[in-house]
């Protein structure tokens, strides 16, 4: 039985990409298969975190174009064998595909997946509608600042008018240090705010940037960032896990016990 | 210094936290601001037939309030509307 996750935030900027790449590749590390497709056209990004752009040949447009089989446009990852990615086109715009034709290929996919997991561009314009199409549940992101929970709060109206039943919230980029001193809302502001079922809290973590330097996911090796995914991949799978423990209540006590003790 | 300071302004955490509650109920509604302006108006208009009111300092605000089922939320429009003379 496959799920497609489609994953997206109405803003630009907030992790989705970077999501992607860490969800795909922790879920293949935990041997599921796994496909990541790169819904958006003409900006495809998925490709360089996942150092995989040097190797591809066709793309998501050619395939519904029937220039090319399924198969041809899948690239391999070099990490994992079970995880592919369906690149993008990037000389083209996002009508060269339909809801529909999204659809088709998806389904068309479930029989050889475990996970299809869709980066969805920003905005809500076509880009959006052909991620959202074919899409049994969906990952909004944002961080914790007004304009990108305005957004989320906008896309989870439009995820639950298009009567996709499961949306799951992460926060990504959140600065610890900033909540402590009450300068930006807290994981619980945030989902109060938006009110759906939390999957997972990503602290802002330079290792992210590195990583995609690197063009290596970094889920499950032992940053902040790595750890916080892998989480987020045992939740989808559906094992009950614990939130990594960032914003400890601040009591006089830890307050005290800092000036010993600096974590 | 800084704990004093603290006092007295608010957290701008808590401050981005108010300004989304307001801001995330207008856009649920689909009401703009101006449209805000003119329902105020209106108000204010259809009171002032029966009292002097002050248009100028009344307010409107559309929050939801926090029932005890925390799904069922209900927008409901408050109005401020300060009389300046009762007359009968």
């Amino acid at each position: 039985m496959s799920e497609v996750i489609v994953i997206t935030s109405g803003k630009g900027g907030v992790g989705k990409t970077t999501t992607t790449a860490n969800l795909g590749t922790g879920l293949a590390a935990m041997g599921k298969k796994v496909v990541l497709i790169d819904t958006d056209i003409g900006l495809r990004n998925l490709d360089v975190i996942m150092g995989l752009e040097n190797r591809i040949v066709y793309n998501l447009v050619d395939v519904v174009e029937g220039k090319c089989r399924i198969k041809q446009a899948l690239i391999r990852d070099k990490r994992y064998p079970g995880l592919y990615l369906m690149p993008s086109a990037q000389t083209r715009d996002k009508s060269a595909v339909t809801p529909p034709q999204m659809i088709r290929m998806v389904d068309a996919l479930r029989e050889q997946f475990d996970y299809i997991i869709l980066d969805c561009p920003a905005g809500i314009e076509q880009g959006f509608q052909n991620a959202i199409a074919g899409a049994d549940r969906a990952l909004v992101i944002t961080t914790p600042e007004v304009s990108s929970i305005r957004d989320a709060d906008r896309i989870i109206g439009l995820l639950s008018a298009n009567e996709i039943e499961r949306v799951d919230l992460v926060v990504n980029k959140l600065k610890i240090d900033m909540v402590r001193r009450g300068d930006m809302m807290s994981v619980s502001d945030v989902a109060d705010i938006l009110a759906i079922p939390l999957l997972g809290i990503v602290p802002d973590d330079e290792n992210v940037v590195i990583a995609a330097n690197q063009g290596e996911p970094l889920v499950g090796n032992a940053t902040l960032a790595g750890r916080a995914y892998k989480n987020i991949c045992m939740r989808v799978l559906g094992d009950v896990v614990p939130f990594l423990n960032f914003e400890k209540r601040i009591s006089i006590w830890t307050k005290v016990s800092g000036i010993f003790h600096r974590n | 210094m800084g704990i004093l300071h603290r006092f007295h302004r608010k957290s701008s955490g808590a401050l981005a936290k108010d300004r989304l509650k307001i801001l995330l109920i207008s856009d649920r509604i689909n009401c703009s601001p101006e449209m805000m302006e003119m329902i105020k108006l209106d108000i204010a208009k259809v009171i002032s037939k029966y009292m002097k009111v002050d248009a100028k300092s009344m307010e409107i605000q559309i929050t939801k309030e926090a029932a005890k089922g925390r799904i069922v939320k209900s927008p409901i429009l408050y109005a401020n509307v300060p009389i300046l003379d009762l007359k009968h």
